[in-house]
C-alpha cells in the first residue's frame, strides 16, 4: 500500500453528485495522471459534508483546505497550483458574508462553528465504499468491545446509562426499548432499522447511510448481541438509489470480512442483515406498519399493544430504531455513556442532526447539540434569511409537526420544548419560511400530503383530512368564511383523538399550529378575501404604481396574457380581468413599479 | 390472452430472480421492484406470474401494488419527468414549476403525453434541498430550475429522436 502525501475529498452525497461531482472526480484524476502524481495523490469519493448549499464540495487533506462549488473545468488549475504549488486556489474559499474574508478552514466556516458530530462523525471524512476506512476511523471496535468484554445486560446498560432516545421523532429511550425486547422470551427475535425517511424535506438518514454505511451496521450487531436477535432488516426508501448501492457494498464487505454472518470475533455470536425496500408509502415509517411491509404485505398499521417488542416481524419480538439513533451507537461504547450525557441537555442528551432546508442562505445538514437555541440553528449556522427577507416561522416535525415563530426562537430545541409550543422535534427537517409564504397555502401543503398518504385504515384520517382540505381549499380560493376556521379546529381535534397510528394523531398538527399562531392570516383570507404574502392566486392582484413607472414597456413584453397596455415612457396599466398573476412583470420590472396586493 | 408456455419465456428474466432468492418469505415488494425495473410496469400477466410463482392469491399482489404509489399498473412515458414536491422545494415554488410543465406538456401530474415520449409525475423529496427546487427527468437531476428553464428542459429530450 502505497503512503499518499495528500488526499482529495470530494462529496459524492446526492446534493453534490446532482451537481456533477463525480465529473469533477473524474477530471482530478485525470490530471493527476497527466502530471504523474498518481503516488502521491489520492482522490477520495466521501458522504455528504453536509453543506449542500454550496456544493460540490471539496476538501484537501492534511492542508484542512475547504472549496466550495468547485466545477468540474476547477480541477486542473486544483492539482496545478493546489497539490504541485502548494499555492491555494483563493477564488474557490468560503467568503465571509460580512467581512468578505476567504475563510480556509473547514471549522472556521459559520457554518460549521456550532455544530458537534457524533451521528455525522464519518461523513465528508471517509471513503463510504470501504471497509477499511470505516475501520481506520476505529470502525468495529464497539462491537468488538461488546462482543468479547460485556454481557449483554451491560450493553443494555450503557445505553440506558447514556440517556439515548429514538431519533425518528418519538424520542422514546433507546436502551429502555432494547431492555422491553430481550426480556420476551423468543427462539428467534429481529433488529429492524427504520431509514424509511418518508418527511419530505428530510435527508437526514439518507446522508448517513449514504456517508457512513458500516456504523449503522456495526450498531445493529451490537444491538442483535443486546437483545438476542441474529438478523436484521434495513428497511430503506427505494427512492434512496444511491444509499441502497452503498448498503449493499457495505454488508458484502462485513461478511467477507467476518464481521456480519456466523461466529463473529470468535464468540458464537451471529448476525447477519437483509435489505427490505419501501415503495412510496409515508405510513410505513410508523413502526407496525413498517413490520407489516417487511413482510411483504400492504403497509397498514395496527394498534398498539401487542408492541413490537413483544409480538414484531413474523410475530417475533422485534426492535425498531430509527438510523441516526443507530450512529450514535458506536461512539457511546467508544467513549464512554458520561461522555455522551456531557453533551446536550439533561433530559436530551447528545446532538441531534437536522435538514436545514428553505429560504435559509445556508441549506444543508446540520449536527447541534441538544439544547441550542432554533435562532442559533437559523442565523449563526443557517446564515439568515435569503435575499435580505424577514423571517416569518420555521416548521420542524414535518407533516406531523408545528410552526415555531420568531417569539419561539429562543428556546432551547429538546423534545418536550418543542412538544410545548405546539411542534416537535420529528426525525429532523426543519423548513424556514419567510414572508413571501403563505401559511394557510403551506398548512394546505401539509395536508395534501397526509390526505394521499393516509392508508385509509381508519375514517377520521381518511375521510377527516380530506374535509380538512377541502376547506382549506375553499379559504384560499377566497370562499372561505369564519365558521370554516372553527370547524377546522373541531375536526382537527376529533382526527387527532379518534385515529390509530401517529399519522392520524398528528396530520391536523400544521393546521391547529397555523391556525395558533397565524390566526391573523387566515382572517385575512376569510375576511377581507386577501393573502397577505401574495401567494393564493385568488386572493391579490397586481397594480403598478403611477409615480414609479418610467414606461419601460419592460412588464408588457414579458406579460404571456398581453394584458399591459401603455407606450414608451407612459404609465403601464394592467387590465385586471385578463391578468393570470403569474408574476412575470412583477418580477421583470427594475423600478419597483409593481405592488403587489 | 397469452399461453402459459409463452408467459414462461416472457417473464424468465423475473424466474431467474425469484429462483434466486435465499428467503421467498415477504418477498412480495423484493419481486415487484424488480418486475417493475424489468418491463416498466406491471400488466396483468406479470401479476399473475408472480401470483402464481410465489404462491399468493393474485388479490393480495393487487392489494399491495394498490397500496404503494411506487408501483404502476399503466406504461409509462420513455422519459419520466418528476417535480419534487418536498417541503423544500415546495416553499422555493415547485408547484409553479409543475403547473408550468402541465402547460407545456398539455397533460396533468400524473398523466403520460400520447405519443408516449414523457410522463409527469410528483415526487416527495429526493433529499437534494440544497437545489430546490429539484426536477427529475429519469435519473438525471435539474437543481435549482427556475420558470423559465421548464421549456429548455423538455426540449433536451424532444430533439432525441
Amino acid at each position: 500500500m502505497s503512503n499518499f502525501r495528500m488526499h482529495l475529498l470530494v462529496c459524492g452525497g446526492t446534493g453534490c453528485t446532482a451537481s456533477d461531482s463525480l465529473k469533477l472526480v473524474k477530471m482530478l484524476k485525470e490530471s493527476i495522471k497527466k502530471h504523474e502524481i498518481t503516488n502521491e495523490v489520492e482522490v477520495v469519493v466521501t458522504g455528504c459534508f453536509g453543506f449542500c448549499e454550496k456544493g460540490p464540495i471539496l476538501k484537501v487533506y492534511p492542508d484542512n483546505v475547504f472549496y466550495i462549488t468547485v466545477k468540474p473545468e476547477d480541477a486542473e488549475e486544483i492539482i496545478t497550483e493546489h497539490v504541485i504549488k502548494g499555492r491555494k486556489v483563493e477564488r474557490l474559499l468560503y467568503v465571509e458574508p460580512n467581512t468578505k474574508k476567504r475563510l480556509e478552514g473547514q471549522k472556521s466556516i459559520p457554518f460549521y462553528k456550532k455544530q458537534i458530530r457524533i451521528a455525522l462523525r464519518n461523513c465528508g471524512f471517509i471513503n463510504p465504499e470501504d471497509i477499511n476506512e470505516y475501520i481506520a476511523a476505529d470502525g468495529y471496535q464497539a462491537l468488538a468491545k461488546c462482543l468479547t468484554e460485556m454481557s449483554p445486560d451491560e450493553v443494555i446498560d450503557t445505553v440506558v446509562q447514556s440517556g439515548l432516545r429514538g431519533r425518528g421523532g418519538g424520542g422514546y429511550p433507546t436502551g429502555l426499548k432494547w431492555k422491553y425486547t430481550r426480556q420476551n422470551q423468543s427462539d428467534e427475535k429481529y433488529i429492524i432499522c427504520n431509514a424509511d425517511e418518508g418527511d419530505p424535506g428530510a435527508f437526514m438518514d439518507r446522508s448517513i447511510l449514504e456517508g457512513d454505511p458500516h456504523s449503522v451496521l456495526e450498531a445493529m450487531a451490537i444491538a442483535g448481541y443486546a437483545i438476542g436477535a441474529q438478523y436484521g432488516y434495513i428497511y430503506i426508501r427505494a427512492e434512496y438509489p444511491l444509499a441502497i448501492n452503498r448498503l449493499e457494498i457495505a454488508i458484502k464487505q462485513a461478511r467477507k470480512l467476518g464481521l456480519l454472518g456466523e461466529d463473529i470475533f470468535s464468540t458464537g455470536f451471529n448476525f447477519d442483515i437483509g435489505l427490505r425496500y419501501g415503495a412510496g408509502a409515508f405510513v410505513c415509517g410508523e413502526e407496525t406498519a413498517l413490520i407489516h411491509s417487511v413482510e411483504g404485505k400492504r403497509g397498514e398499521p395496527s394498534s398498539k399493544p401487542p408492541f413490537p417488542a413483544q409480538r414484531g416481524v413474523w410475530d417475533k419480538p422485534s426492535c425498531v430504531n430509527n438510523v441516526e439513533t443507530f450512529a450514535n451507537i458506536p461512539p457511546i461504547f467508544l467513549k464512554g455513556p458520561a461522555w455522551f450525557k456531557s453533551i446536550g441537555t439533561e433530559k436530551s442528551p447528545g446532538t441531534k442532526v437536522f435538514a436545514l432546508a428553505g429560504k435559509v442562505n445556508n441549506v444543508g445538514l446540520v449536527e447541534v447539540p441538544m439544547g441550542i437555541t432554533l435562532r442559533e440553528v437559523i442565523y449563526d449556522i443557517g446564515g439568515g434569511i435569503k435575499n435580505n427577507k424577514k423571517f416569518k416561522a420555521v416548521q420542524t416535525g414535518g407533516p406531523s409537526g408545528g410552526c415555531i415563530t420568531k417569539e419561539n426562537l429562543d428556546i432551547p430545541i429538546d423534545y418536550e420544548s418543542l412538544n410545548s409550543i405546539g411542534s416537535m422535534m420529528g426525525s429532523g427537517g426543519m423548513i424556514v419560511m419567510d414572508e413571501d409564504n403563505c401559511m394557510v397555502d403551506i398548512a394546505k401543503f401539509y395536508l395534501e400530503f397526509t390526505k394521499d398518504e393516509s392508508c385509509g385504515k381508519c375514517t377520521p384520517c381518511r375521510i377527516g383530512n380530506t374535509r380538512m382540505l377541502e376547506i382549506l381549499e375553499k379559504i384560499t380560493k377566497g370562499n372561505g368564511t369564519e365558521q370554516d376556521l372553527k370547524d377546522l379546529v373541531e375536526l382537527g381535534d376529533v382526527i387527532k383523538d379518534t385515529s390509530l397510528c401517529g399519522l392520524g394523531q398528528t396530520s391536523p398538527n400544521p393546521v391547529l399550529s397555523t391556525l395558533h399562531y397565524f390566526q391573523d392570516e387566515y382572517l385575512a383570507h376569510v375576511k377581507d378575501k386577501h393573502c397577505p404574502a401574495g401567494v393564493c392566486q385568488a386572493l391579490f392582484s397586481f397594480h403598478i404604481l403611477p409615480d414609479k413607472c418610467v414606461g419601460c414597456t419592460a412588464c408588457a413584453r414579458i406579460c404571456p396574457a398581453h394584458c399591459i397596455e401603455g407606450e414608451r415612457k407612459i404609465v403601464h396599466v394592467i387590465d385586471q380581468s385578463r391578468c393570470i398573476k403569474c408574476s412575470a412583470c412583477y418580477n421583470t420590472c427594475k423600478f419597483n413599479a409593481i405592488e403587489k396586493g | 390472452m397469452e399461453s402459459k408456455c409463452n408467459t414462461q419465456e416472457k417473464f424468465k428474466d423475473l424466474q431467474k430472480f425469484i429462483d434466486s432468492m435465499e428467503d421467498r418469505r415477504g418477498a412480495l415488494i423484493a419481486v415487484l421492484h424488480k418486475a417493475q425495473h424489468l418491463y416498466g410496469y406491471l400488466s396483468n400477466d406479470v401479476i399473475f406470474f408472480i401470483a402464481e410463482k410465489l404462491e399468493i392469491p393474485s388479490a393480495k399482489v393487487f392489494g399491495v401494488i394498490s397500496f404503494y404509489s411506487y408501483f404502476t399498473t399503466e406504461p409509462r412515458g420513455k422519459y419520466v419527468i418528476n417535480v419534487c414536491l418536498g417541503t423544500a422545494c415546495f416553499v422555493r415554488g415547485a408547484d409553479a414549476i409543475m403547473r408550468e410543465f402541465e402547460k407545456i406538456l398539455n397533460i396533468k401530474a400524473g398523466e403520460t403525453t400520447e405519443d408516449k415520449k414523457f410522463t409527469l409525475s410528483g415526487l416527495r423529496c429526493i433529499g437534494a434541498c440544497g437545489l430546490a427546487p429539484v426536477v427529475m427527468v429519469n435519473d438525471k437531476v435539474y437543481g435549482r430550475v427556475e420558470l423559465n428553464q421548464v421549456k429548455a428542459i423538455i426540449e433536451e429530450y424532444q430533439e432525441e429522436a
